[in-house]
């Protein structure tokens, strides 16, 4: 009768100092690992996938160049038509739409843009206005960003979808990737946008 | 106070437009050792806003920035 009393004693005992262990390791493992996330760099996920446009290769390198001159960690994925602003001598080419677009500076009721030439004429107005101003162009920023160590990965299955080899995109771009090894990456971003 | 700090390099950034004048801080930060100072001037009222997002961000001391006659002008202390 003592033996069974003492055992499941013992069982008690042993059972609460793991519950006691088991709280306090969390707790320590919780603790650790906070601080690893506040010290170490912020990170910024973009995904331009929805357009290879003038106006998204501009929202995607002025956050992700400036995210980088503020110590972020910084990987932008190229996939469907943003795979666009990665091809060799395109940074230059990309194009504003006029067409369907109801905020253009200059109203331009859709009758019109489409009309041959209009896409061309409404991106050469815009340059204009970016060269008179002194903002940054398209291939400043892609330069910029490949100094600072900013990821611009290559979709792959895009790639495959429109025949582009590696040789087609500018240099210096890392090798092309998958959706999961994006979405691993984003998985630990601190701010993760989607153009 | 600006008066006091001493300047160890002056950066140019008048009439560049967001994000030039952040960047260019950033790059010749990058290029200085740590206690120097760094003058940025610029004439976007938006880097106003920027440069103590940039600093509060980066750790790099913003000691001071003062406005006047369309100019803003930056004292930043490179701290690691």
């Amino acid at each position: 009768m003592s033996t069974i009393l003492d055992k499941s004693l013992n069982d008690l005992i042993e059972a609460k100092v793991k519950e006691i262990l088991d709280q306090r390791v969390e707790a320590l493992v919780a603790e650790k690992l906070k601080k690893e996330k506040d010290s170490r760099r912020k990170r910024l996920a973009i995904a331009v996938v929805s357009k290879g446009t003038f106006e998204a290769a501009y929202a995607a390198l002025i956050l992700a160049t400036t995210a980088a001159a503020m110590d972020m960690e910084v990987g932008v994925y190229f996939s469907f038509f943003g795979l666009n602003i990665l091809k060799k001598g395109n940074q230059d080419s990309l194009k504003v739409v006029p067409l369907g677009n109801p905020a253009m500076p200059v109203a331009m009721p859709n009758i019109v843009s489409v009309l041959p030439g209009m896409t061309a004429f409404a991106t050469l107005m815009m340059k204009r206005e970016i060269k008179k101003k002194k903002i940054a162009t398209v291939p400043e920023l892609m330069q910029i960003a490949l100094e600072t160590g900013v990821k611009l990965w290559p979709c792959q299955m895009a790639m495959d979808m429109f025949n582009l080899k590696k040789e087609d995109l500018i240099d210096g771009l890392p090798d092309p990737v998958g959706a999961a090894t994006f979405l691993e990456y984003a998985g630990e971003a601190d701010i993760t946008l989607f153009i | 106070m600006a008066d006091t700090i001493k300047v160890d390099q002056t950066l140019d950034c008048k009439g560049l437009l967001c994000p030039m004048p952040v960047i260019r801080t950033k790059q010749a930060i990058d290029k200085m050792a740590v206690g120097q100072v760094l003058e940025m001037i610029s004439t976007d009222p938006g880097s106003v806003a920027d440069m103590m997002a940039w600093s509060k961000r980066t750790g790099h001391e913003l000691l001071e920035h003062r406005q006047g006659n369309g100019l803003f002008q930056f004292y930043i202390r490179k701290t690691k």
